[in-house]
């Protein structure tokens, strides 16, 4: 059945390519805005292709108005710190709770099922509190530090660890390794699976999330690119719609092309990571 | 020689190994306490109290901030909103993401090319992609008003009107999960064992219906089962969209629970209020999660 | 006839040939074993069989009935699979009960609740419960009706599979490997209760295994297939002593046949190593002569041989020799008794009935043999 004439398939490839259109359908407007003019765009005409090309404006206005780069770069240190950290507790911890036998190890796992509950809205009270009182309000330290304990990272690392085989650690230890070692040195390096599907993960929630710094970040020096979106959004673009769709095209073009680039890691590291957890 | 090596080292490994398990989980644990575990319990503290931000002291009021929830007209709506908004998206999206799983499934032609196209929403800004589906539903600019004007239809006001607004961020969300739930269905799909359908057809189920309904359907359970609570607990969680659109408005007809949260927390600076609201929603989420293991227990544990 | 009956049945995926145009008849009441390596197509050809693949080329009549291109509903087959395919959800009951319900009930008769509303649903489900019943009975599954196979042993899967194909008393039988999932002493005893079910219900049966101790316990015939093609079919003795084809003779017995490289003159004298071994040859050229090991045995002069070792299987022994001057490593057969007509080390002869001589041309193709004389019977 696998090998059916094209022709047999062609009403499924058809529906599915309309309906592939249907989705498509917000990013196909949203480029093709960006490249017309005002007086185009208002004229409401159902045809994609600008007539007058109108990008460089478009585009160079985004740029002068808006520190783009200053945005992109709050998002790629917000998400590496956030992913170094992740990982700097969250490996020794899921190895710790695999392999290692210790009181309170099963008190600790349970925490990290109880942590699983919880989704991060809850704890957002307190802590904007909290760093407000430490004057941290805009800052790398405080849209960085609430997303460093990730328990679903502990949760994932203690599975995948677990499959290590045992003889794999007692070898390492009859070989003079000490714990920290065998972390970073054996377990870690046969991780990467695990470690580049939880890196997606966190990539893309971090970078998308537009909670915690909408709470935590007031004006332009930290804001991430879902704030610097929302701030263009409500200040400059006003109903400058062709400029708003390239500043909205700049700003989701790094996670797309990466995720075109590397589409089968991106999915496991979303969606099946999470069917496993 | 192993075995006296083993027997010989073994009480001094472990208490090393206690003393490396706790070195080990200290660093996650005390970001644990200080991120997730402190600031949550200060979360239920905070909603038995009047605490706004600012203000000199707080007063433990107990039960008062729920009393006002019950009250108030707002809450209400948000309450009544995320829910309706959950029961759009989640069997929408759900069945959705089945269908084109199926559809994807059912031949070897354009199945990475598809899967990536319905999942692209997932990974895209969400805050852009808000900006772009104003601009598509724009009532006079946009261009499905265009379109239903050159059929002669005259388009509603999507998101400013009171009766469209929430079933045009539900159309949304449904666009945001749709292919988080494809994938989840294929790699369900790809687990059931092809032998099954060849014994389906064999037996005699020489219709697909008949081969859904035998196979495909009941060996799927487990994922379907999960999809819609995960699909539930996503939903339940709906911000960015009307943060971005519509604030909660026209006159609360697009008003969440998250939304809400924020306002009173954050605009408002009513930290207690705000926290009592949070709670509200984490008993929902914990709720979804109570069903979900409960139906787990219950049925689909074939093997 | 009324069994199976197969045409020039050709099938490849993508650019590799899985079969090579087989024919195949197997009578009504007949059991044929596929025997052959894994890759061979014998799997395939099964599957064709079945209609869960639709082959390329060549035809295939069930029960007298031209059934190419049909859907594998419409082939009134049954098939046990090496997984046994049991649907995970349903119990052992309803697990036999789906061929009955898919035939005997309509679309609408079926549907949960509603279809029971329907006149003549319960009629049906009474006679489809007695069928079952007795099916599993028959199986002594009778304790694990209510049970799911996620519940039973891989042996009871087993009966539940065999179960859900008899249930129906189709006109042919498909068993695709169904014992490999077993354990070996379990394996031996499901054998001959298949080979039971088979003659009870005098069905049209083709059995899939790379197992050829199976292959020839089992079947009243066997077909060794390889790379696409069948070799040979014959019945398990027949297939053993009197191979036609090289490859046929190396795949069947253990351990392997003893194969010699040798040489017929013009007058079709054979000679191995340029030793005259007594027997002329229908053919000229290059052959190999093929020797089962219980056929060598020691002897004063014949064969040049160097003992290289011994091992003692219980009741036999094998002894581990390599031709002194071809170096071709040669196994014998020997009853424990008899190690002593054998030195530990050095050379020895080896003799062999030349009625038990194979002779293979350079094609791999059976050659008649003769004696030379009528005293050299022996090498």
């Amino acid at each position: 059945m696998s090998d059916r004439s094209i022709l047999r398939d062609l009403p499924r490839l058809a529906l599915l390519t309309l309906l592939g259109l249907l989705v498509l359908m917000p990013y196909i407007w949203m480029v093709a805005a960006s490249l017309k003019p005002l007086d185009e765009i208002f004229r409401a005409s159902l045809s994609l292709l600008p007539e007058r090309f109108y990008a460089v404006e478009n585009y160079g206005k985004v740029f002068a108005k808006v520190p783009v780069w200053r945005y992109l770069w709050n998002g790629v240190v917000v998400c590496g710190g956030i992913l170094f950290f992740q990982l700097l507790f969250a490996v020794p911890a899921g190895y710790a709770l695999a392999k290692l036998r210790f009181p309170g190890s099963g008190f600790a796992f349970g925490a990290v099922m109880l942590g699983l509950l919880v989704p991060y809205h809850v704890p957002a009270l307190p802590l904007y509190v909290g760093f407000s009182q430490l004057g941290l309000l805009n800052s790398y330290t405080a849209l960085i530090a609430p997303a460093t304990i990730s328990v679903f990272a502990i949760f994932l690392f203690r599975q995948f660890f677990k499959s290590l085989p045992d003889d794999l650690i007692h070898a390492a230890r009859m070989d003079g390794l000490g714990e920290g070692e065998i972390v970073w040195r054996i377990v870690l390096p046969n991780a990467w699976p695990a470690a580049t599907a939880f890196a997606i993960f966190s990539v893309v929630a971090h970078w998308n999330d537009l909670f915690w710094p909408l709470i935590i970040v007031n004006g332009t020096s930290y804001a991430t690119p879902a704030l610097g979106v929302l701030y263009f959004r409500s200040d400059e673009a006003g109903d400058d719609f062709g400029s708003l769709m390239a500043a909205a095209v700049l700003m989701t073009a790094p996670l797309v092309l990466a995720f075109l680039l590397a589409q089968r890691r991106f999915i496991e590291g979303i969606a099946t990571t999470g069917l496993k957890g | 020689m192993s075995e006296a090596v083993l027997t010989r080292t073994t009480p001094r490994l472990s208490a090393g190994e206690a003393l490396a398990g706790w070195m080990l989980t200290a660093p996650a644990a005390i970001a644990f306490l200080l991120m997730l575990l402190a600031p949550t319990l200060a979360t239920i503290a905070l909603a038995f109290t009047d605490y706004e931000l600012g203000a000199p002291a707080l007063n433990w009021i107990g039960l008062e901030n729920f009393a006002e929830l019950l009250q108030d007209r707002g809450v209400a709506i948000a309450l009544r909103n995320t829910i309706l908004y959950v029961a759009i998206v989640a069997p929408a999206s759900v069945l959705g993401g089945l269908a084109l799983a199926l559809l994807i499934e059912a031949g070897t032609r354009g199945r990475a090319a598809f899967r990536a196209v319905f999942f692209l929403p997932v990974v895209s800004l969400p805050v852009a992609m808000a900006a772009a589906w104003q601009y598509l539903l724009h009532p006079t600019i946009g261009p499905l008003n265009a379109a239903l004007r050159a059929i002669g239809i005259a388009g509603p006001n999507w998101l400013s009107s009171s009766d469209t607004v929430l079933i045009s961020l539900a159309a949304i969300g449904v666009w945001e999960n749709i292919g988080f739930n494809l994938v989840l269905f294929l790699a369900g799909l790809t687990a059931i064992p092809r032998e099954l359908y060849a014994a389906a057809e064999v037996d005699g189920a020489s219709r697909a219906w008949d081969r859904f309904r035998l196979v495909t359907w009941p060996l799927l359970g487990p994922t379907t089962l999960f999809v819609v609570t995960i699909t539930m607990t996503r939903a339940v969680r709906v911000f960015d969209s009307v943060a971005v659109l519509t604030q909660g408005g026209p006159n609360k007809a697009s008003e969440v629970l998250l939304y809400a949260m924020y306002e009173e927390g954050f605009t408002y600076f009513r930290l207690g209020y705000s926290a009592a609201i949070t709670l509200v929603f984490l008993a929902i989420v914990l709720a979804l999660v109570w069903l979900q293991t409960r139906v787990m227990e219950r049925r689909i544990h074939y093997v | 006839m009324d069994g199976i009956s197969i045409e020039g049945l050709g099938k490849g995926f993508g650019g590799t040939r899985v079969l090579r145009g087989v024919s195949l008849a197997v009578a009504a009441g007949e059991f044929v074993a596929l025997l052959g390596p894994s890759g061979c197509g014998k799997s395939t050809l099964l599957r064709c069989i079945a209609g869960i693949e639709q082959p390329d080329a060549g035809s295939i009549r069930i029960g007298g009935r031209e059934v190419t291109g049909l859907r594998p509903s419409g082939r009134d087959v049954a098939m046990v699979f090496q997984s046994y395919a049991l649907y995970p959800h349903l119990t052992v009951e309803e697990n036999i009960a789906v061929p009955l319900a898919m035939r005997r009930l309509n679309a609408a008769q079926r549907l949960p609740f509603l279809g029971a509303l329907l006149p003549g649903t319960r009629a049906a489900r009474e006679s489809i419960t007695k069928d079952v019943r007795q099916a599993a009975g028959a199986l002594g599954l009778g304790a694990l009706l209510s049970r799911r196979p996620g519940q039973l042993s891989g042996g009871q899967r087993q009966r539940v599979a065999l179960a859900r194909a008899i249930v129906r008393r189709p006109t042919a039988f498909l068993m695709d490997e169904p014992l490999s999932n077993l354990d070996a002493s379990l394996r031996v005893q499901t054998r001959r209760e298949i080979v039971a079910i088979h003659k009870a219900a005098g069905v049209a049966t083709v059995y899939v295994t790379h197992d050829q101790s199976e292959a020839l316990t089992m079947a009243d015939r066997v077909a060794v297939m390889q790379a696409g093609e069948i070799l040979q079919i014959a019945p398990p003795a027949e297939i053993y002593a009197n191979p036609q084809d090289l490859r046929v003779a190396t795949f069947i017995g253990s351990p392997r046949i003893n194969t010699l490289e040798a040489e017929a003159d013009s007058g079709g004298v054979l000679r191995v190593a340029g030793q005259a071994v007594g027997m002329r040859v229908a053919g000229t050229g290059p052959m190999t002569l093929a020797l089962r090991p219980e056929d060598l045995q020691p002897a004063g002069a014949g064969l040049p041989a160097i003992m290289e070792g011994v091992e003692f299987l219980g009741e036999s022994l094998l002894i581990h020799l390599r031709h002194a001057a071809l170096g071709t490593a040669l196994v014998l057969r020997l009853a424990p008794e008899d190690r002593d007509t054998l030195p530990s080390e050095g050379e020895v002869a080896l003799r062999f009935p030349l009625g038990r001589a194979l002779v293979f041309d350079g094609a791999g193709k059976r050659v008649a043999v003769h004696a030379l004389s009528p005293e050299a019977t022996l090498v």
